[in-house]
């Protein structure tokens, strides 16, 4: 690495230049903004707000996964449990609520079970030196296995409780509304960005990412701070499942799979880098946006096939990944 | 070392045995050999095998038969996992290669010809080459690392697919295409003779020339190696192209085992298994020393694993449960940690650990 700051390139495009950390989660931005600007040209209707706010609500379980996904990313770990245990919180909650159990119960349910699920793949991974990769996709293994001995047809959810919340929605002025699932994801960016900006488990969560011996060197608590990840990520998985749920409502073992690729690809374009260390939980949800926008563009247009999104989205992960290999060479 | 306790025969037994213990290979060949067990207890005729028209047939051909897609993608994924890399892309290759082939079988004038299959084959495979030097050219010039590098071929990977297929299930009808996975050739079935070929190939190249040593110097230290005169850019290059020709095989046999092609469902988490058996075979994910022995262990202990969950009475999607506790023991029992933790215990076998000795341990 050289120490020489690189001269030129960025000066040459105008005075103003952002702090450099800063610059993945602005191309994001502005790569959303862009994708929007050409919708609302293209398409009749595309630039409304309303598009805008239903993209937060059809993604609302996506943010919160990608938001778990940005702290163990940030540790230079990864988590392909979690669109597994989507599914198996999904299914834990249509059960329980079939049993008759009150709604607050099934919600700490689902929680405590994500939430250990997590913390177990993070025991593993710190303490007995197991590839986060392996351990993570045991687990992934594991939940998907229970959510077959728990049913392996698809349960609907009838209760009224979870039908009021998910088609429940504050209204903005100008008659648009937001969904409360929605705005339940935005408080989570909100925490986690807070977490992570500005505790101290926040801080050795980036210090981690940066060098784990550094951090176990000054001192820093790396063993609660990695297992404390991943416990993250799986209690964001099963706030995830329970969005879920509350979106399609039902309970299936089939839900979700291949999401932890989209939690993965929303990370990545929202600018973090995979190694760990550096990245912010606003780009997630900007990466999230971006993922769907392609599929409003594509509802939208009705002539595009449904298989463009992955083809697109594996593009945008190719393109973000060269960018940041350009950057991290440059500094 | 020659240890000097060692002279007498009852301690040379334990020796053997102990070695026999510390081998790589000694827990996945343990845990294949109480699958097999607890399935004969099962079905008492599990290990039968009989000769019906000219083919073998029996639980443990089936096994080998069906496990020869993920035995193939193992072998290419073990090669890339030993120069410290990783191909998350093996499935949506294998999907990519079964539409190509199916693709250019149903639209061909002649979709039931030999000629037909042979060409549709052989086009798959050369696109899987073009995947694999995408891959390899990612990885090793780009300088991305792996798992970010073959990701993006994972998900844009069953898109194009998609788009080769447009979206359709295609059926085809053509024998020798078929005979891919259902033919048999001097009684052998013809899927396992390929992916075992493949293996007894790969081993002979790797380790009776100075192939596998390059590869496990690129994945012990790339900078080291290049330095020393390895060309560790070809080498990482040709592990990719290499890996995703393997994809591609498995993703042929598959798509004629069930003589058509979904380009959502074939070779779906195939990827997975693959490394699972790479890692139950004793190759460490941080590169290095590899072992194809071990990862044709470790794709067989998967294959027998996903025959005996039904065997047993347990409905078949409990698979993924046992899969998750298998790989949980496996990895655990290789992690150098845990082995520690067993050790220390193995040392004092005689009764339970007085107080003292506790405290040792613990220090």
């Amino acid at each position: 690495m050289s120490i020489t700051a690189p001269t030129g390139v960025l000066a040459g495009v105008g005075r103003f230049t952002p702090p450099r950390r800063y610059l993945p989660v602005l191309g994001t931005f502005a790569l959303f903004i862009g994708m929007f600007g050409v919708g609302g040209i293209r398409y009749e209707g595309f630039a409304d707000p309303q598009v805008f706010l239903t993209l937060l609500l059809d993604n609302a379980f996506l943010i919160v996964l990608a938001v778990g996904m940005t702290f163990v990313i940030l540790t230079g770990g990864i988590d392909l449990s979690v669109g597994s245990n989507v599914a198996l919180s999904t299914l834990i909650a249509a059960r329980t609520l079939e049993l008759g159990w009150p709604v607050v119960t099934v919600i700490g349910v689902v929680l405590l079970a994500g939430t250990l699920l997590g913390t177990a793949m993070g025991l593993l991974i710190h303490y007995f030196d197991i590839q986060p990769f392996i351990a993570t996709l045991a687990g992934m293994f594991l939940a998907r296995g229970l959510c077959y001995l728990i049913s392996v047809d698809s349960i609907p959810i009838k209760n009224e409780t979870f039908s009021a919340i998910a088609f429940g929605s504050i209204t903005l002025p100008g008659g648009y509304y937001l969904g409360w699932t929605a705005v339940f994801a935005l408080v989570i960016v909100g925490i986690a960005a807070y977490v992570l900006a500005s505790t101290r488990f926040g801080r050795t969560v980036y210090a981690l990412g940066g060098s784990e011996p550094s951090a176990l060197l000054m001192g820093l608590p790396v063993a609660v701070t990695k297992v404390g990840v991943y416990a993250i990520s799986g209690f964001c998985a099963a706030l995830g499942g329970l969005l879920f749920a509350l979106y399609t409502l039902s309970g299936y073992s089939l839900h979700a799979v291949g999401m932890e690729l989209d939690a993965i690809a929303a990370v990545v374009i929202g600018g973090t880098l995979l190694t760990g260390g550096r990245g912010f939980v606003v780009g997630s949800l900007l990466g999230v946006l971006v993922l769907g926008t392609i599929q409003t563009f594509i509802s939208f247009d009705g002539t595009l096939s449904s298989w463009w999104t992955r083809i697109t989205i594996g593009v945008l992960v190719l393109v973000f990944v060269v960018l940041q290999r350009v950057l991290t060479r440059r500094s | 070392m020659p240890d000097p306790r060692t002279s007498g025969t009852g301690r040379t037994g334990r020796a053997l045995a102990g070695r026999a213990f510390a081998h790589r290979l000694f827990w996945p060949l343990a845990a294949l050999g109480a699958l097999l067990v607890v399935n004969v207890i099962a079905t008492p005729t599990f290990f039968n095998v009989r000769i019906q028209d000219g083919h073998l047939f029996g639980s443990l051909v089936d096994i080998v038969r069906n496990g020869a897609p993920v035995l193939l993608v193992a072998i290419g994924m073990t090669l890339v996992i030993a120069t410290r890399g990783i191909d998350l892309s093996v499935g949506a290759v294998a999907a990519i290669a079964g539409a190509v082939a199916c693709v250019y079988i149903v639209k061909s004038p002649a979709s039931g010809a030999a000629g037909t299959a042979i060409v549709a084959i052989t086009t798959a495979l050369a696109v899987c080459v073009a995947l694999g030097l995408w891959n390899g050219f990612l990885v090793s010039v780009i300088g991305i690392q792996p798992i970010i590098a073959t990701l993006v071929l994972m998900v844009a990977g069953r898109g194009i697919a998609m788009l080769v297929t447009g979206g359709q299930i295609t059926t085809v009808n053509n024998d020798t295409f078929a005979a891919l996975a259902s033919g048999y050739l001097l009684t052998l079935p013809v899927a396992a003779l390929i992916a075992l070929g493949v293996f007894a190939a790969t081993q002979v190249v790797v380790r009776r020339t100075a192939l596998g040593m390059l590869i496990e110097s690129v994945g012990i230290n790339p900078e080291a190696s290049r330095l020393a005169g390895v060309r560790s850019r070809t080498i990482i290059w040709t592990v990719y192209v290499f890996a995703a020709l393997c994809a591609g095989t498995a993703g042929l046999i598959i798509a004629a085992n069930t003589h058509s092609v979904n380009a959502n469902s074939l070779g779906l988490w195939i990827e997975l298994d693959a490394i699972l058996a790479v890692v139950i075979g004793g190759t460490s994910l941080a590169g290095g020393r590899f072992s194809l022995a071990g990862s044709l262990v470790g794709a067989m202990l998967i294959a027998t694993l996903t025959r005996t969950i039904p065997n047993i009475g347990i409905p078949a999607e409990a698979n993924y449960l046992f899969k998750a506790l298998v790989v949980v023991m496996v990895c655990l029992l290789q992690s150098p940690k845990a082995r520690a933790v067993l050790q220390r215990r193995g040392e004092r076998p005689a009764g339970p650990p007085s107080p003292s000795s506790r405290e040792e341990a613990v220090a």
